[in-house]
């Protein structure tokens, strides 16, 4: 063959494979959260009560019920598909949500509705899980040290508090959610929920402080839309 | 074998004395001023209750070594005096440790519960909540915020439910999860159930003293030793009662007032 | 009064069937014997208990075999949570002082003999009666169900103190029904106890035979009598507190709740209440309720030594006496479980005064029956080793309670090891010594057969210096200020007392696997034990004047007629060296 052919059949296969690696959907919403105004301060964690937990710490960690980044950016939001997008079945992967240090790791988990929430507790000393829904059934959990993960599951949408009864400095967030169309922002405020099909959807950010906001926007094909949100800080 | 349980109960006897005696399990240290005194009634009781206990097991081993395993048709005899003197017995001996640690002994109650707290005594406000201790101090304006049950917010470390947005004398309060004290000065110690019933104690201070939802109790006390000593809870208040502890932190004036500064900022 | 055509509650026709003669029976002596099973369902179901509690205190990250079978959410993996413990030792609690110590030593033994002890055919009211003891049962059966329902047991210790236990299922695991299981079956217990008191008490006032004034009654006869007038006001009291306490729990009442509480982030809807009202009320309750625990055991233990010694005490009328005091003086000391609760401060000494003075009637007690042993001819068994073993141990309870009757001292001294020392030795071993010492000396009259005495010895050799070995450390422990009701020591003040803490687990080990020598013998003495005749211990008082066992209607045709006082030995009997109540012979003194 000649030379030009084979160039532009490869070309072509690039094409071809260009459109197949982008998928059966092809929209992307994407965006920054930031917050306006003066966040409070976060004070430093005292927990002189827990000795095995606090020698963990050269300097003791601060709460994270503000997260804050460069940029005026507000990490720990989570942004999803509230409406527009179909209710999925749950991933068979389990959502992870470690005590350790006595605190929560992650501070905000963001899981599917039935999906199952395996909590572990890495410390020397019990904890008592305690979430507190208000649409799902309320339970409670002690988990000495060295006994197994807690599995447990929650059959509806809701965003929990989550509580330890036995520390009372350590609080987190269970964010349970229809669909996968879901982000935890981090501390950069950048967010992308991908692989959305053509349609009309609402995208919320929630922020345990500052409450949720809403915005609609339109995905037609597979280009990648820009949603922002700004949070108005509190100071206290 | 009566006369078996006769050295068995000598035995017993001499063996639970004896860590007593050689102060096996001693008191903590004091490091109150009000301390000496329970530790002198303790000590005088244990002296009494010490020699009672002795002396009636010995007692009852003798009298088990003596008339157990008789020959048949060995007299019977009664103890001289019969009830009578029993009962006399029991009134001067009972009595007079009544009166001593009774009555006498009532000095470190009143110490610790009828003299009111000194003028100058630093204010400091305990908080008793399921499962820790929050200390709240009323900063440089010397005055406590007003405490808003709906308002509490532990996520966020306001634990009294404070009210700084709205409220000026709130701002500048301090909350600790330490009591942070200065040596030799008296303590006023103002405590606040948030949720269930709680006790606040420290063995070394000789303190103790519940707390109770819906009362404003008050103790007060001085420390005499710079150290940290455990505060623990003694009413049983859920399942985190067993972990429910907090520092004593005894300090110099000097690092006392430093600490105040950085709590400040 | 054979003229009355209206036949005395009392007299019933002969038993007939197997549900009449075994299961509701009128009999007064099958339903002591009823108690008595419960009781013995209830210790070792506690003791049970009290292992799982020690196990785990001591190895905390043990994984208990089978026991996560017994609660799931109580043990994972088989590692008890600390609410789990929290329950078990609530439960622990309730069992032995309601189901064992006040069933066993008044509500078994008194209700089988104080009957026969007075000359009387049955008890007075002996529908009443057998009422009593399956509503005792129907009280367990709810009790028990706290184990199974899904929260579990409750988590507030047996005293329940308020808020805790009234605000519901906020305050923690278990709270929910598993505390109103535990409210519904007090009450219900506090019911079936009053019945019953009023039973023991018109019985011993009305039905007592020709001859037997009151001061001829035996002396555990005058102790179930006293136990059971105290029980009256002491159940009264709890009865309705149980009430309110239920209200407050289910019917938005705030009896026992303040306003502006924060439990679980929620803000409690209540307001007006007062906890301390819950212990007020608790207390007036659960002082005279310790003295209902021991007083039986002291009738039953004059009445057992009198027997083994061949001589009288010196001086009947002051025992009766001292136990009277003692029963009195019960119900002015209840705020000495209150002196560091915030009650006025005054308060404290006003409750100090009495709870010192019952020192006196308890220490003359003790030297009465340690006066009378001087110069006696003591035989040793079984039921007298209990006995005396009695004295040692109410001795070694009694003395630390003076230390907690002093408020300084309580300062320190409230709510450690030190104040679970104390009890545990008056009531869980001294009253028990009491309750086994009945159990050796009447099991001849109840069945026909002997114990056996060597598993008997065996049982009070470790149960004694077990005990010891238990809860002597227990006060060591108090006063350098280890904290009671803890899961678990999780800090480096007590790290240097977990090895006394692990000698204490091994002992309570040992001295609760010879309970069960004492289980086996109770069963096996039943059927293969050697026979007895009806007076095995040349006993003077009227049970022993009728055959083991006694007929349905205890004297058969005839009614007894008494000529003498209860403790007529050391003399010139017909039949040895004493002389039995009812006996027309005149008594001879010895020396004569």
């Amino acid at each position: 063959m000649r030379k030009s052919h084979v160039v532009m059949a490869g070309f072509a296969m690039l094409a071809a494979s260009a459109v197949t690696m982008a998928g059966p959907a092809g929209g992307t919403v994407s965006g920054k959260v930031t917050y306006e105004g003066t966040p409070a301060k976060m004070k430093p964690i005292d927990m002189s009560k827990e000795p095995s937990c606090a020698k963990m710490y050269s300097t003791p960690p601060v709460a994270e019920t503000v997260v804050t980044g460069p940029g005026n950016a507000l990490g720990d939001v989570v942004v999803y598909v509230s409406a527009g997008a179909p209710d999925e079945a749950a991933p068979s992967t389990a959502a992870i949500f470690t005590q350790k240090g006595c605190r929560y790791i992650p501070h905000i988990l963001a899981f599917q509705v039935n999906q199952e929430l395996k909590i572990s507790n890495e410390d020397q000393t019990s904890h008592n899980i305690h979430p507190l829904p208000k649409l799902n059934r309320e339970w409670n959990k002690s988990q000495p040290p060295g006994t197994p993960p807690i599995s447990e599951k929650y059959d509806k949408s809701e965003f929990i508090p989550v509580k330890c009864n036995i520390h009372p400095w350590m609080h987190g967030n269970f964010a349970v959610l229809k669909n996968s169309h879901y982000a935890v922002t981090p501390d950069s405020g950048a967010f992308s929920l991908a692989n959305l099909p053509p349609g009309k959807y609402t995208i919320t950010a929630w922020q345990e402080s500052y409450g949720e906001q809403t915005q609609e926007v339109t995905i037609s094909g597979s280009e990648t839309k820009t949603v922002n949100f700004v949070f108005k800080a509190k100071p206290y | 074998m009566g006369k078996l349980l006769a050295v068995v109960l000598v035995i017993i006897a001499l063996a639970s004395a004896y860590p007593i005696i050689a102060n096996k399990y001693p008191l903590p240290e004091d490091i109150s001023t009000h301390g000496h005194q329970i530790d002198e009634q303790i000590k005088d009781t244990m002296l009494e209750a010490g020699l009672s206990f002795v002396g009636a097991q010995l007692v009852l081993a003798l009298f088990l070594w003596s008339f157990t395993g008789r020959k048949p048709g060995s007299p019977l005899k009664n103890f001289p005096g019969g009830a009578k003197v029993m009962v006399i017995a029991a009134f001067l001996i009972v009595g007079s440790e009544i009166l001593a640690l009774g009555v006498l002994g009532q000095k470190a109650w009143a110490n610790v519960y009828f003299a009111p707290p000194r003028a100058d005594a630093i204010q400091v406000q305990a908080q008793a909540e399921q499962f820790a201790f929050y200390f709240r101090y009323p900063g440089p304006d010397g005055k406590f915020g007003a405490i808003h049950p709906d308002k509490i917010d532990e996520g966020n470390q306001n634990y009294f439910g404070l009210d700084p947005a709205n409220e000026v004398e709130a701002r500048d309060d301090i909350v600790s999860g330490e009591l942070v004290v200065p040596v030799d000065h008296e303590i006023q110690l103002l405590m606040h159930a948030k949720d269930v019933g709680h006790s606040f104690y420290v063995r070394e201070l000789r303190i103790q003293q519940d707390f109770v939802p819906g009362l404003d109790l008050s103790v007060h006390f001085t420390p005499t030793k710079i150290g940290k000593y455990e505060i623990v809870c003694t009413q049983l208040c859920g399942l985190g009662h067993y972990n429910m502890k907090a520092y004593l932190n005894v300090m110099s004036q000097a690092d006392y007032e430093a600490w105040l500064k950085t709590q400040s900022q | 009064m054979a003229e009355s055509s209206v036949q005395p509650a009392h007299v019933h026709a002969p038993p007939e069937g197997f549900i009449r003669k075994h299961v509701f029976s009128l009999d007064h002596k099958v339903i002591g014997k009823q108690y008595y099973a419960l009781a013995i369902v209830a210790v070792f179901t506690g003791m049970f208990l009290s292992w799982l509690m020690r196990i785990h205190l001591v190895w905390p990250a043990a994984k208990i075999p089978g026991l996560e079978l017994l609660s799931k959410a109580g043990a994972p993996g088989g590692v008890m949570t600390p609410e789990y413990y929290l329950s078990l030792l609530t439960m622990h609690g309730t069992l032995m002082v309601f189901f064992v110590l006040t069933n066993a030593p008044f509500a078994a033994f008194g209700n089988y003999f104080l009957p026969i002890q007075i000359g009387a055919e049955d008890m007075a009211f002996p529908r009443f009666n057998m009422m009593s003891f399956w509503t005792t049962f129907v009280a367990w059966v709810v009790l028990m169900l706290a184990f199974v329902i899904p929260d579990g047991p409750p988590i507030s210790g047996w005293t329940m103190y308020a808020p805790l236990s009234a605000v519901g299922k906020d305050a923690g695991p278990g709270m929910q029904w598993g505390a109103s299981c535990w409210g519904l079956s007090i009450a219900i217990f506090c019911a079936a106890s009053l019945l019953g008191a009023l039973n023991f008490i018109a019985t011993t006032l009305d039905l007592r035979a020709k001859g037997m004034t009151l001061m001829r009654m035996p002396l555990c006869t005058w102790a179930w009598f006293i136990t059971s007038c105290i029980s009256l006001l002491a159940f009264a009291v709890l009865l309705p507190a149980c009430i309110l306490l239920i209200l407050d729990r289910h019917a938005g009442t705030s009896f026992f709740i303040p306003a502006g509480l924060v439990i679980s982030d929620r803000v409690q809807p209540h307001s007006g209440g007062s906890p301390l009202l819950w212990q007020h009320l608790f207390w007036f309750f659960g002082h005279p309720e310790v003295y209902i625990a021991i007083l039986p055991s002291m009738g039953i233990v004059s009445h057992i030594l009198v027997n083994s010694m061949r001589k009288p005490l010196l001086s009947a009328k002051v025992v009766i006496y001292s136990m009277m005091s003692i029963g009195f003086l019960s119900y002015m000391v209840w705020g000495h479980h209150m002196f560091l609760s915030g009650m006025n401060p005054m308060s404290a000494l006003a409750f100090s005064f009495p709870t010192l003075t019952i020192t006196i009637p308890a220490t003359i007690l003790t030297l009465v029956w340690l006066g009378s042993l001087y110069g006696a001819n003591i035989q040793i068994n079984s039921a007298s080793l209990f006995a005396i073993g009695f004295i040692s141990m109410f001795v070694s309870g009694g003395v630390s309670g003076f230390f907690l009757a002093q408020p300084s001292i309580d300062i320190y001294l409230h709510a450690t090891y030190f104040v679970v020392g104390h009890f545990h030795m008056v009531m869980g071993v001294a009253s028990l010594f009491g309750v086994f010492a009945g159990t050796y000396f009447w099991y001849p009259k109840m069945t026909g057969r002997f114990l056996s005495e060597g598993l008997g010895k065996l049982h009070f050799w470790i149960t004694f210096i077990g005990t010891y070995c238990i809860f002597m450390p227990f006060h060591y422990l108090g006063l350098i200020g280890n904290v009671r009701r803890y899961q678990s020591f999780v800090d480096d003040f007590m790290a240097p007392y977990l090895p006394l803490h692990k000698f204490i687990a091994i002992a309570a080990l040992i001295t609760g696997g010879a309970q069960l020598i004492f289980l086996f013998n109770l069963i096996y003495s039943h059927f293969k034990g050697k026979i007895a005749p009806d007076n095995p211990w040349n006993a003077t008082t009227l049970e022993w004047s009728i055959p083991s066992p006694p007929p349905w209607n205890n004297f058969g045709d005839r009614h007894p007629i008494v000529y003498h006082d209860p403790y007529q030995y050391g003399v010139k009997g017909s039949k040895g060296d004493f002389v039995m109540q009812d006996s027309p012979e005149q008594v001879i003194a010895s020396g004569d």
